[in-house]
C-alpha cells in the first residue's frame, strides 16, 4: 500500500483518535435505543451519551449550563439556524471578509430580504482591524458574526476585544469556532460569545455529521428554530417545546456520532488544549518555515506560526493549485485541498480569487517526518516547474 | 409520612430529568429514574423518583438549575 500522507486535516480530522471509534462501536452494540423517546433503560442509556457529550463541550467551552448546547449535523446547520432564526428585514449585521461561505450564503440570501448587511475589509494575510468593526456598527446592528479562524490562511481573529464591543452595545455576537474549537482555548464568558457554533468532526475528534451550538441566556426566545417535530418532551402538545435543547433539537439525533463526539472532546480534554495547541504550532512552524524557504512558492497569511491554526495556503508559480494537489496525491500520496475552499470572500481578501491556493492542514497526529517529506515534494514540484519553464 | 412514601419529579423534558441524575449523583442523593407513571401524565418521558424525606434536599439541589414541572407524591 502507498504511504498516504493527510494534510486536510481542515476539511475533517483524520485519523480520529481509538476512543471515538470505541465510542461508536460501543453505542451500536451495546445501546443502540433512541435516545429520550421512551423510559426504557436503553433509551435512558442512550439519553445519559447525549448528555455526557454536552458536559464534556460544557467544560471545554466554560459553558455553565449544558442544556445550552443544541446537537446539529454541522456547523453550516448551526450557522444557519443563527442566521435564518434570528436576522430578518431591517437588522443590521457585521462581519468580515475572510468568512466561510456557511456564514456568507445565508446572509446573502437575507440581503435579498432587505437585510442590511457590512463586510469588514480584512488585510491582505486575512486580518482585522477591531476598530473597523466599531466604525461599522449601527443603531440597529442586530448581530457581529466573526470567524474564530480563516479555513484558508489561519488567521486567528480578536474575538475578546470585538466579543465586548457587542457586549457594552447588547449586540449579539456570534463566533464560528469550526477551525479552532479544540484546537484554540475558547471560554464563552471571558470572549464574550452568545452563539458558538462548533463542528464535531476537525478538532474535536467526532465523526462527521456531528456540530452544534452554545446559545446565550434568553437568544432561545429571539430565535426560531429551522426544523420542528417530535422532540420526546411534551408529546401532548402540537405545538413545539419553547425550551434548550428541544426548541432546536428535533427528530431522532445522530446519537452514534454523538457518543463518538463524546469521546472526542474527552481526548481533548484529557490531552488538554494548550498541549495540542502547542504541538500543533511547532509542526506549524515547521511546515510554514519550510515553504517559505522554497524558491517559486508563495506562501499566504502571516508569517507567524503562533498567530494562525496549522493552516497554510501557497501556490507554486506557473502551477494551478488543482495540477498541483493532483500531482501531490499522484506522485507522493499528499492529501491536501486545492481551489476556493468554500470561502470566495476569503479569496477575494487575498487576492487570489478566482484560482485559489493550494491549502496543507495539518493536526494533531500529523508527524514531523510528514511535514519534512511534504515540504521535499514541493521543492521537486517547484524545481520541475522551474525547469520546464527554462526548458 | 413513612419512610416509603414516594414522589416524583417531573420535568419539562428527558434532557432535564438526565441533568438532575447527574446533580443528584453527584450530591449522592438516593433516587431512581423510572417512566413517568400514566396517572400522572401522558407524556412518554421519565421522571425522578425518591423517598418523600429527601424532597427538601432533592427540590433544594435542582431548584433553578433544572426545568421541573412538578414534584408530586406518588
Amino acid at each position: 500500500m502507498r504511504e498516504i500522507i493527510y494534510f486536510d486535516n481542515a476539511a475533517t480530522s483524520w485519523p480520529k483518535p481509538q476512543e471515538t471509534l470505541d465510542a461508536m462501536d460501543h453505542f451500536n452494540r451495546h445501546v443502540g435505543a433512541n435516545p429520550g423517546r421512551s423510559g426504557h433503560s436503553l433509551s435512558i442509556d442512550a439519553g445519559r451519551v447525549l448528555m455526557d457529550t454536552r458536559e464534556a463541550l460544557a467544560e471545554l467551552f466554560g459553558i455553565d449550563e449544558m442544556l445550552r448546547i443544541i446537537f446539529t449535523k454541522n456547523a453550516t446547520e448551526a450557522l444557519n439556524i443563527v442566521t435564518l432564526g434570528l436576522l430578518g428585514p431591517g437588522d443590521h449585521v457585521i462581519t468580515s471578509g475572510m468568512e466561510h461561505n456557511s456564514v456568507m450564503r445565508p446572509l446573502r440570501s437575507l440581503e435579498d430580504r432587505r437585510l442590511e448587511l457590512d463586510v469588514v475589509r480584512c488585510s491582505a494575510s486575512g486580518e482585522i482591524d477591531p476598530r473597523d468593526v466599531e466604525q461599522a456598527i449601527k443603531p440597529h446592528t442586530r448581530a457581529i458574526i466573526l470567524t474564530h479562524a480563516s479555513n484558508v490562511t489561519g488567521t486567528i481573529m480578536p474575538l475578546s476585544t470585538v466579543g465586548a464591543m457587542a457586549r457594552e452595545r447588547g449586540i449579539v455576537f456570534c463566533v464560528d469556532a469550526s477551525q479552532t474549537a479544540g484546537a484554540i482555548p475558547i471560554d464563552v464568558n471571558e470572549m464574550f460569545i452568545d452563539l458558538l457554533v462548533f463542528t464535531g468532526h476537525k478538532s474535536l475528534y467526532g465523526p462527521q455529521g456531528t456540530g452544534g451550538l452554545y446559545m446565550g441566556p434568553g437568544l432561545e426566545k429571539q430565535i426560531k428554530p429551522l426544523i420542528m417535530g417530535g422532540t420526546g418532551s411534551r408529546s401532548e402538545f402540537e405545538h413545539q417545546p419553547e425550551f434548550l435543547p428541544d426548541k432546536f433539537e428535533s427528530g431522532t439525533p445522530n446519537a452514534m456520532g454523538i457518543a463518538g463526539l463524546g469521546a472526542g472532546v474527552r481526548f481533548v480534554l484529557d490531552t488538554g488544549v494548550e498541549n495540542i495547541h502547542s504541538r500543533e504550532m511547532e509542526l506549524s512552524a515547521r511546515l510554514l518555515g519550510g515553504l517559505l524557504e522554497i524558491p517559486g512558492v508563495t506562501v499566504y497569511g502571516g508569517g507567524d506560526a503562533q498567530r494562525r491554526t496549522p493552516v497554510v495556503s501557497f501556490v507554486v508559480s506557473g502551477m494551478s493549485p488543482s495540477e498541483t494537489a493532483l500531482l501531490l496525491d499522484e506522485d507522493f500520496g499528499i492529501m491536501s485541498r486545492p481551489g476556493l475552499h468554500c470561502s470566495p470572500s476569503a479569496h477575494h481578501t487575498i487576492g487570489t480569487f478566482p484560482e485559489g491556493t493550494v491549502r496543507f492542514s495539518i493536526g494533531y497526529f500529523t508527524t514531523p517526518w510528514e511535514i519534512d517529506y511534504a515540504l521535499n515534494a514541493v521543492e521537486q514540484l517547484a524545481s520541475r516547474q522551474e525547469e520546464g519553464a527554462l526548458a | 409520612m413513612t419512610a416509603t412514601d414516594f414522589q416524583v419529579v417531573i420535568f419539562d423534558s428527558v434532557s432535564s430529568a438526565l441533568l438532575a441524575e447527574k446533580i443528584l449523583k453527584k450530591l449522592d442523593i438516593p433516587f431512581k429514574i423510572i417512566p413517568v407513571p400514566r396517572h400522572i401524565s401522558s407524556d412518554c418521558g421519565v421522571c425522578i423518583r425518591f423517598s418523600a424525606r429527601e424532597r427538601e434536599r432533592i427540590e433544594g439541589s435542582l431548584a433553578g438549575r433544572v426545568g421541573i414541572q412538578t414534584i408530586l407524591p406518588l
